[in-house]
């Protein structure tokens, strides 16, 4: 340990650290835009400088380690006005672009000008102007008038990518950054630079001017484009999801998350394919009906059939919450034997940084729930057979479209009753005979279990018919806060969806069971309560970083 | 009944003299007023059939100002920040022009509007002005809501509104 002294004010801090890092452990603030706790230390902003007592210049904090005695200076004459000048130095030649700029509202540069700057300009020359638009790569847009060279995107992609793709070119005030030669930055991670860019030079191609940052509502949830379970922010305006941001989790994704993962896993949510009410086959025909009708149709249907006439396919796409309700429902309800889950293992699409080959956010989840393992064994193969041999009469499937496996074409119109919960339309739900609109990740409280075994907590970002912001205690932006309900952003698209343990439990209370579920987190409890795996864990205990199952322990009941 | 002060009772003398009887004096007298007034000039204004004169510092409508044929609004959002009432809606989009972005759809709700004037001091662009324009009423809330196509007026238009903001800001 070493004893520093920080504006006149000792402190106890590690002695391998900088002072910089000891800076930000103790609340003290230093401004600084190429540092990066991921990243190894440049320091060419210079914005970080402080005064070390006995050194002759001032030193950057970032790149200076503390010694026992140190006496730093971080708020005096001589360091404001060293942080004046080199914030007039940056300002020199970048645009004033905030009001066309997407960093505005989250940029380092605009904070640290109210923060650290004179307020006024003395420029009186012409501005270096440099190439405004310029794409990157397939995601990435680049603007070099407003670059202030920290060199945090060319770290990023040499250090954690470990694929150099970008470079300073030029001297002096004509330095921009370029893509190597006849390459373009298109390696998986490419949009975590959107992230580190302390300004507004590199933005998303998706994103660009689809809304200003503080017009959304964050909230914290889980990536579900693969079994690592990235943490992240969902952007939220007009109860649409506009953009996903990674989270920090060093246990999880540390500050990044996969551009497939960001651009690809939210979509869906807004889109026109969602299933906007539940659906019952008349005639041949899907008709929406009302939640009432579409229960109690598939109550009634249900007890047509014998209990191995039955087959159930839960899904690795949703939570633990709602494969549990489905398997009890199965078990306690219909009696089938019979229930699976598919997995989705893309061979060779992963890497050592984040993603994984299986794409699906809950499998290990769905496994430690003994949905596979239970005591009858049964295989997709086996389902498929008795579906084929007309042994299986009904089938009721989560989340799962079937008829994009090559396998299950042509053998699931031979059953009479399909029962589909499903979030979008697809083939499986254009021939099923009741259709469940299903609520999206971005809808539902719940948890999904990574492939480490690490629990992590969903919550609910976007509201669905009949609900309310406030009542859900969703995050809220100034737009929600104080419109009323005929303002535009007060609407927005909602879809009459629910999820699926709410749909099942209501089923087999229909159907003459008593599961008296009243939120998520009941159903989690009970969860922890009787799977060895999950025991002990609560969504408090969980919090925001999630926490481990016993993955060792026996799955199931 | 007590009368409890509320109204002080005025009771008519029963002593007036025959002339004052008659009211003949008093006719006269506001005759003589309102003769006297005829012919001075008159203050009353012939609304609507004559529109007031305005001040340029009168605040109307907000408006978006149009420059050769384009808004001049990059739609930044900032007025639809400031906004108390929230009645500013704004969707950005992005444009060939050298201004990079523009608002695909701009709306206000006029009947949330309260003409404070500050979504025209945030302008970064000088891209929404109050104009001289007042008369919003509607039939239905959502004809309230004005679109670009109802907010756009040209400079020539705004010239009054557009040199008093030069001066005075």
């Amino acid at each position: 340990m070493a004893t520093i002294t920080f504006n006149g004010k000792e402190y106890q801090v590690d002695e391998n650290t900088t002072i910089l890092q000891a800076a930000i452990e103790l609340g003290i603030e230093i401004p600084y835009f190429c540092w990066h706790p991921k990243l190894s230390i440049s320091g060419n902003c210079r914005m970080c400088l402080v005064e070390v007592e006995r050194m002759p210049k001032l030193v950057i904090a970032c790149m200076t380690k503390v010694a026992d005695g140190m006496v730093i200076n971080t708020m005096n004459e001589r360091v404001i006005t060293a942080r004046e000048a080199v914030m007039e130095f940056l300002l020199i030649n970048h645009p004033l672009d905030c009001p066309i700029c997407d960093e505005a509202g989250e940029c380092k540069l605009q904070d640290y000008a109210y923060n650290y700057s004179r307020g006024v300009s003395r420029f009186d020359e012409t501005k270096v102007h440099k190439p405004k638009r310029v794409p990157l790569g397939p995601k990435v847009m680049f603007d070099a008038e407003r670059c202030i060279l920290c060199s945090r995107c060319i770290r990023f992609c040499e250090e954690v990518v470990r694929k150099p793709q970008l470079h300073f070119v030029q001297r002096g005030d004509h330095t921009t950054i370029e893509t190597f030669p006849d390459e373009e930055l298109d390696n998986p991670y490419s949009m975590n630079v959107i992230d580190i860019c302390p300004v507004g030079a590199l933005t998303s191609r998706d994103f660009r001017f689809r809304s200003r940052v503080w017009e959304m509502a964050s909230t914290e949830s889980v990536c579900i484009g693969c079994a690592r379970g990235c943490n992240t922010y969902l952007w939220t305006r007009n109860n649409q999801v506009m953009r996903l941001t990674p989270r920090i989790n060093e246990s999880v994704n540390s500050h990044w998350m996969c551009d497939y993962g960001r651009l690809s896993t939210y979509k869906f949510v807004n889109d026109d394919l969602r299933i906007q009410e539940p659906m019952i086959k008349q005639d041949d025909k899907q008709i929406e009906v009302a939640w009432e009708t579409a229960l109690k149709t598939a109550a009634q249907r249900l007890k047509e059939f014998k209990p191995n006439e039955i087959e159930v396919i839960a899904s690795p796409f949703t939570t633990n919450e709602d494969n549990y309700i489905l398997a009890k429902f199965t078990r306690k309800i219909t009696k089938a034997k019979m229930i699976e889950y598919i997995d989705h293992i893309n061979e060779g699409d992963e890497d050592d940084i984040l993603i994984r080959a299986d794409k699906t956010p809950n499998n290990t989840g769905v496994r430690l729930l003994g949905l596979r393992e239970n005591d009858t064994g049964t295989t997709l193969h086996e389902i498929k057979e008795a579906i084929r041999q007309k042994k299986v009469k009904c089938l009721i499937v989560m989340n799962e479209d079937l008829l994009e496996r090559e396998e299950f074409r042509n053998i699931l119109s031979s059953l009479e009753l399909l029962i589909v919960h499903s979030w979008r339309h697809n083939k499986t739900t254009a021939i099923a005979d009741i259709v469940f609109s299903a609520a999206t990740y971005a809808e539902v409280e719940g948890t999904i279990t990574n492939f480490e075994g690490r629990v992590q907590r969903l919550k609910p970002a976007i509201i669905t018919k009949g609900e309310n912001r406030a009542l859900e205690g969703l995050s809220m932006s100034r737009w929600d806060t104080f419109g009323t309900a005929y303002d535009k952003w007060g609407r927005g698209p909602r879809r009459n969806a629910r999820s699926g343990w709410e749909v099942f439990s209501q089923i087999a209370n229909l159907m003459g069971e008593k599961f008296t579920y009243q939120s998520a987190e009941e159903v989690f409890n009970e969860i922890s309560e009787k799977i060895p795996a999950f025991k002990g864990l609560s969504y408090q205990s969980i919090g925001r970083l999630g926490a481990m199952a016993k993955t060792h322990e026996k799955v199931g009941v | 009944m007590k009368d409890n002060g509320s109204a002080k009772r005025v009771i008519r003398k029963d002593d007036l003299t025959f002339l004052q009887k008659t009211y003949i004096t008093e006719i006269a007298k506001g005759l003589r007023l309102t003769v006297s007034k005829i012919f001075k000039p008159k203050f009353t204004h012939n609304y609507p059939d004559e529109p007031w004169p305005f001040q340029p510092s009168f605040r109307g409508r907000p408006v978006l100002v149009e420059e050769d044929g384009i808004e001049r609004c990059v739609a930044c959002g900032l007025c639809s920040r400031v906004c108390p009432s929230l009645a500013i809606e704004v969707q950005a989009s992005e444009t060939e022009l050298e201004k990079e972005r523009y608002p695909i759809r701009f709306e206000i709700n006029m009947i949330r509007c309260i003409f404070c004037g500050f979504c025209e001091e945030v302008c970064p662009e000088e891209a929404i002005v109050m104009s001289d324009e007042y008369l919003v009423a509607f039939y239905q809330p959502k004809d309230a809501i004005y679109g670009k196509d109802k907010l756009l007026m040209s400079t020539e238009r705004l010239a009054k509104r557009l040199a008093f903001l030069k001066e005075n800001r």
